[in-house]
């Protein structure tokens, strides 16, 4: 019997950044992003949802630790990120978009090493209260 | 008396550093809230309103008419703006969020047709972080 469990662990950074695409011009970067790419950057306060699906260990009960999760999380994504400029803070995001689809990427790409091979691994990121992404979607 | 409030929402970067210290002493103080390269926030405006309600409308002042006030008057100004650079009422000002919440007094306030009065400015800044203004000193 399947006795799969899904784990959460719930974290958050403030960021700046800005949505702009280098090989366009400002007048076609404010087409397509709008006040999202307008030079001087602006911010969110990110909401990270890092799930982590497995069966429960015999000897622990633990599908993982969400101490060690947390841990991993606050090692490996909130020291680079939070309080940061995406755009130029940060080695990930030099030449790449930071919208809230490749930020989810990134961070599943930095955790997905550190979390045992046979856990499926999720990211569910909010940029706002109203707009918030997943990868891999289901 | 009855109170109203609207709740409004704007992101944006800004970073707290003082131009009058060294870098060692805006970051012992401001921590990486000094971060040179800005960080940002969703923040969340909450306009507390008072008055009697007009006996026709039954209305303290239109909720919706009171949205697109602050709208115009607060959140153009603030949304995907840096708060540091970008907004001419916090020219000179520290950007923290107290400092901002009395930016927006004053630049919502007068616009308040009477006899409506503003009574409070919430402006969060995380979920952990707010600040409340009546006004005054």
């Amino acid at each position: 019997m399947d006795k799969k469990v899904a784990v959460f662990r719930k974290e958050h950074f403030n960021a700046a950044h800005r949505l702009f695409n280098a090989d366009w011009d400002d007048k076609k970067n404010m087409e397509v992003f709008g006040k999202c790419a307008l030079p001087n950057y602006h911010g969110h306060n990110y909401e990270l949802i890092v799930k982590v699906v497995g069966e429960p260990d015999e000897k622990t009960g633990y599908v993982m630790d969400l101490k060690q999760l947390s841990d991993l999380v606050e090692e490996k994504i909130l020291e680079r990120f939070d309080h940061k400029n995406l755009n130029l803070d940060t080695e990930e995001f030099k030449n790449l978009n930071p919208t809230a689809e490749n930020i989810a990427i990134v961070i599943y790409e930095l955790l997905r090493p550190h979390i045992p091979k046979e856990k499926d691994l999720q990211i569910r990121l909010y940029e706002t209260p109203r707009n918030f992404v997943e990868y891999p979607a289901p | 008396m009855v109170y109203l409030t609207r709740v409004e929402h704007f992101n944006a970067a800004h970073k707290l550093y003082n131009p009058d210290w060294s870098k060692e002493k805006n970051d012992e103080v401001f921590g990486k809230c000094a971060n040179e390269n800005w960080h940002g926030h969703n923040f969340e405006l909450y306009v507390t309103i008072k008055g009697e309600p007009d006996p026709e409308s039954g209305f303290i002042f239109d909720a919706k008419k009171l949205g697109g006030l602050i709208n115009e008057k607060v959140i153009e100004k603030l949304d995907h703006q840096n708060l540091n650079v970008d907004v001419d009422f916090m020219k000179g000002k520290l950007c923290s969020i107290e400092n901002l919440v009395m930016g927006i007094w004053k630049e919502l306030e007068p616009h308040l047709p009477s006899p409506v009065q503003l009574h409070c400015l919430k402006l969060v800044e995380t979920d952990k972080i707010f600040v409340e203004y009546y006004g005054g000193k």
